[in-house]
């Protein structure tokens, strides 16, 4: 079960906090994993926040994917994985997107590698990435409609 | 999809259409060129071809079932991807593997990378023009094949690697089968560098072609050998170790020139890493031993127990029908494929079917490089970029 951990559970809550107080929501402690729950305003700040921070240096992004917790409201749920090269570290970044406004900021000014992982939710999911340079479909063909890996898309397909 | 229409830039620009059918291309990866003459200005990598939703499946299959799937996503390393599901699952379940199942697992995955690097070296020299290696090195892999054959009954889908340890105990007569292959590899490995690592021909085409620097690679979340070529000696079993690699002594390989001629290298001198990691897991393996965990409605019982007890019988049903249920929540394991990091992100709901199965495929972001790497450079020198990225469409495409 997901737990949540104490205030000050790791390096990156403690960083992010100290920076912005806004910028924690909740900080999950998950079998070794550390999970960061950030509101999805402050996305690409506190990306911006997680590279260039001399604490932090999360310099690679290793991982994009969106969860649909349908039917739950906000039902999606975005996961980044963030690896660190120099402090040996992991961490994941999570913010909740409604199915009412899916937007959210691209990452790609941040880490130029987001733009096929975005491209993918975009494409699988139906998310829209503001500020990404390329947002096209990228494993359907164009005329596709609706968004397959959305939880009320049947997996046997929509005839 | 990119048309030739819109991809078309001035009018002094060509634009040709690569692939999907072109054999450089690896499988079905269509690249649109913009060229001025022969120099390319820019490329488009357009894929989806061979998507078939295995993620979108995933979710409709018990945790055990969808083992299956993951095979067909990486078809030349079945057994890492079967690894990295497998690790995500158990991280869900919080559940402890035997160390025989994971030096067992360990020794697999490194023939599996032999084997894998032994087809991109084969198909590469063939993009280049070199035929026989192909020959040699298929030759290599088929003696792999017949070793996964002998554990799993499969060349290629094994499935062999299961949530809680392996499939089946390692068969009779194992270690002789896998020492010969080990004696026989070095001297192999070095008949192949004999004929290309020296070779002008080989050097012509690979040696200072593609270069891209290490932060532009980090920048692009590049892993794997194309990153290591660049002098950073990031690999998942040395960083973040898993399946017990911080017990195994060996290098990771790293060169500084960061072009297709160091990632050729970089790979060579991973196949000889990976011989030394599996004489290391034989010596681990012990004879007698468990092959996976004991965790009763989650992993199969013994076929000898449930022939007595009627617990045993009862918590097979279950398995093989109704499935077994991982507390809500979410894990991510990630491995060093042949490719790069390869992630595995599931998610549960408490429902014995995943809620979300997601797979970070290192050919998949690996793949966003090709642009940045051809631009500027000759249409023959964009075949050895895709060649030395090392992609396989299925996992691409997923």
């Amino acid at each position: 079960m997901t737990q949540l951990a104490n205030a000050n559970g790791s390096v990156v809550a403690e960083q992010l906090r100290a920076w912005n107080g806004e910028a924690v929501k909740q900080v999950l402690e998950h079998r070794g994993e550390t999970t960061i729950v950030v509101p999805r305003e402050m996305l690409r700040a506190i990306a911006l926040q997680c590279r260039d921070n001399p604490a932090l240096k999360f310099n690679l992004l290793s991982d994009a994917t969106c969860l649909d917790r349908f039917p739950v409201e906000p039902r999606f749920e975005l996961n980044y994985q963030l690896v660190s090269l120099e402090r040996r570290d992991r961490v994941g970044l999570r913010t909740s997107v409604s199915v009412q406004h899916p937007v959210v900021e691209s990452l790609v000014p941040v880490w130029p590698g987001a733009n096929w992982m975005e491209r993918e939710i975009f494409d699988l999911f139906g998310i829209r990435f503001e500020g990404h340079p390329d947002l096209r479909r990228i494993l359907l063909p164009d005329g596709f409609e609706g968004a397959p890996l959305r939880r009320d898309f049947p997996v046997e397909g929509k005839r | 999809m990119t048309t030739v229409e819109s991809a078309i830039g001035t009018t002094n620009t060509m634009v040709l259409n690569m692939g999907p059918q072109h054999p450089s291309t690896h499988g079905v990866l269509r690249v649109l060129l913009e060229l001025d003459g022969e120099n390319v200005i820019s490329a488009i990598p357009d894929i989806g071809y061979l998507h078939t939703g295995i993620e979108k499946s995933c979710e409709d299959k018990t945790y055990s079932q969808a083992i299956t799937l993951t095979d067909r996503i990486d078809y030349l390393n079945p057994l890492g991807n079967n690894l990295a599901y497998c690790l995500a699952v158990e991280k869900l379940l919080g559940l402890e593997v035997p160390k025989r199942a994971q030096y067992i697992r360990v020794m697999m995955v490194e023939l599996q990378r032999i084997s894998s690097h032994l087809v991109w070296l084969g198909t590469h020299a063939l993009d280049m023009g070199a035929m026989s290696i192909m020959l040699y090195c298929f030759r290599e892999r088929e003696e792999i094949l017949k070793i996964f054959e002998r554990f799993s009954g499969q060349r290629m889908m094994t499935s062999y690697i299961r949530i809680g340890g392996v499939a089946v105990q390692p068969p009779a007569g194992w270690r002789e089968m896998v020492k010969r292959f080990l004696d026989m590899m070095p001297a192999r490995i070095g008949e192949y560098e004999a004929i290309l690592t020296e070779n002008r021909i080989w050097q012509g085409r690979l040696k200072g072609v593609g270069y891209l620097s290490p932060e532009t690679l980090i920048g692009l979340s590049t892993t794997g050998p194309g990153l290591r070529a660049a002098g950073v000696a990031f690999d998942n079993r040395k960083m973040f170790p898993y399946s017990s690699y911080e017990a195994f002594e060996f290098n990771v390989p790293t060169r500084t020139e960061s072009d297709c001629y160091a990632r050729y290298l970089v790979r060579v001198a991973e196949m000889r890493e990976s011989i030394k990691i599996v004489r290391q897991a034989m010596d681990k393996i012990t004879d007698e031993g468990p092959f996976k965990a004991e965790l009763p409605g989650v992993i199969p019982p013994e076929r000898e127990k449930m022939k007595t007890e009627m617990e045993a019988l009862i918590y097979h049903f279950k398995i093989f029908t109704e499935g077994f249920s991982p507390p809500p929540g979410e894990a991510y394991a990630a491995v060093e494929s042949p490719r790069g990091e390869l992630g595995c992100f599931v998610a549960s709901d408490g429902s014995p079917k995943p809620l979300r199965v997601h797979f970070r495929g290192p050919s998949f972001v690996n793949l966003q490089a090709l642009p940045y790497m051809v631009k500027g450079q000759l249409i023959a020198d964009t075949v050895a970029c895709i060649g030395t990225i090392d992609i396989v469409l299925g996992e691409v495409d997923r």
